[in-house]
């Protein structure tokens, strides 16, 4: 499959723009998934999407044949979700770090006097109740827990795509962790 | 061994792929010891297991439609643009041509006026300048947009452009030195764009050798 997309993208940068869709088909699930993951709401996620491919497109010329393609396609799509959810900030000041740490938010500061995981999940199902437990983690955790372990990246291509050092990487994803260890430990 | 620190810091690596085989030992041996860390740590595989659990999402149908359609045009342009980009020297060489031609251009039409190099005792009638009989000029005279007619004499090269020696006095046959005024010196005449272009091109190379003198 990956000769097939190198070939097409070859042919994007030719000038064929039709060749794209089938880039476009390859990849938009998972990259709708990642939006969706990233913002926790459809409408934003397909948004969000669609801007990542047109990028892609208009920056082709950019892409180096010599890297993976998904690499690159995920970097678009997350520094798009990132900014998105910058500019949002202030609905969402929960996010905000707390000063002095790295990477904790109000969140944890929350944790022990929210109410019981158990009561949470009353009504709910295991999965939203999953899904919004990652939604609150820190945009930077988020991203990282969900490129290792739904997108199935290596540290070594999360440390590419979010272009940051393979050692933040690992900080941040023992750190995204225990953060959603704590919050699932009783489903 | 510190539970809290040392062993989940382990537990990270192991779930990283980073252990060696000495570390890999030691959390074994803790863990068989530990029922906190036990706990700990069979937490941390389960909630991977849970991130892992849920679905995937389908994007809508209409989506890479859409993207389509949102495409910018590949417009006429663009074609020209990604061949200049990817030919840089022919990029160099034919901004440097349209330049080039562009500043000539601009000389050509600027000058439209007639002017004349040397206005020292020259007398400018309409669009003719005419150098006396008794006068003798030193040095080479250039003459723009008008005619010259020369009674005196000039000691040096003269160069007309877009306009033409007059020769009040029609001397069989024999040309410029015959009439009544002398040059002593080159005589150019330049009328034509082209040749304009070529003058200006012989005077930049003379002004850059003469430089070196």
């Amino acid at each position: 499959m990956d000769m097939i997309i190198k070939e097409k993208i070859k042919q994007v940068k030719k000038g064929n723009q039709a060749a794209f869709e089938d880039v476009v088909l390859y990849y938009q699930d998972k990259i709708y998934h990642h939006c969706f993951r990233m913002l926790g709401n459809a409408h934003e996620a397909e948004d969000i999407a669609q801007e990542a491919f047109i990028r892609a497109y208009v920056n082709i010329h950019s892409y180096d044949d010599r890297r993976k393609f998904s690499t690159w396609l995920y970097r678009i799509a997350t520094n798009l979700t990132i900014d998105r959810l910058r500019k949002r900030k202030p609905d969402y000041y929960l996010d905000a770090e707390v000063k002095g740490t790295e990477g904790l938010d109000m969140y944890s500061q929350l944790a022990s006097t929210d109410r019981l995981p158990d009561e949470e999940v009353q009504g709910m199902e295991i999965q939203n109740f999953i899904q919004q437990e990652i939604l609150k983690l820190p945009a930077k955790y988020r991203s990282i827990i969900m490129l290792r372990y739904l997108e199935e990246f290596s540290l070594q291509e999360i440390s590419e795509i979010l272009d940051i050092p393979l050692g933040t990487v690992k900080t941040r994803i023992h750190r995204g962790r225990e953060a959603l260890r704590k919050k699932l430990r009783h489903v | 061994m510190d539970c809290n620190k040392e062993t989940v810091e382990l537990m990270h690596k192991y779930l990283d792929g980073e252990l060696t085989k000495d570390e890999e030992i030691m959390l074994r041996e803790h863990l068989e010891d530990c029922e906190e860390c036990q706990k700990h740590f069979h937490e941390l595989k389960r909630t991977i297991t849970l991130i892992k659990s849920t679905d995937t999402i389908h994007a809508p149908n209409h989506f890479s439609t859409s993207v389509m359609k949102n495409l910018p045009a590949e417009r006429k342009g663009t074609k020209y643009v990604r061949w200049l980009k990817m030919h840089p020297i022919m990029t160099a060489a034919a901004i440097f041509f349209v330049l080039m031609s562009g500043s000539m251009f601009t000389a050509w039409q600027q000058d439209s006026q007639l002017t004349v190099s040397k206005q020292d005792d020259l007398i400018i009638r309409g669009d003719t300048v005419i150098v006396p009989e008794d006068v003798i000029v030193e040095g080479d005279l250039v003459v723009k947009n008008g005619n010259l007619r020369v009674d005196g004499k000039i000691e040096g090269d003269v160069t007309l452009i877009n306009g033409k020696m007059i020769e009040e006095y029609e001397i069989e046959g024999e040309g410029l030195m015959a009439s009544v005024g002398e040059v002593n010196g080159e005589f150019k005449q330049v009328d034509r764009a082209f040749e304009w272009i070529w003058y200006h091109i012989q005077n930049l190379f003379k002004n850059i050798f003469s430089f070196g003198d």
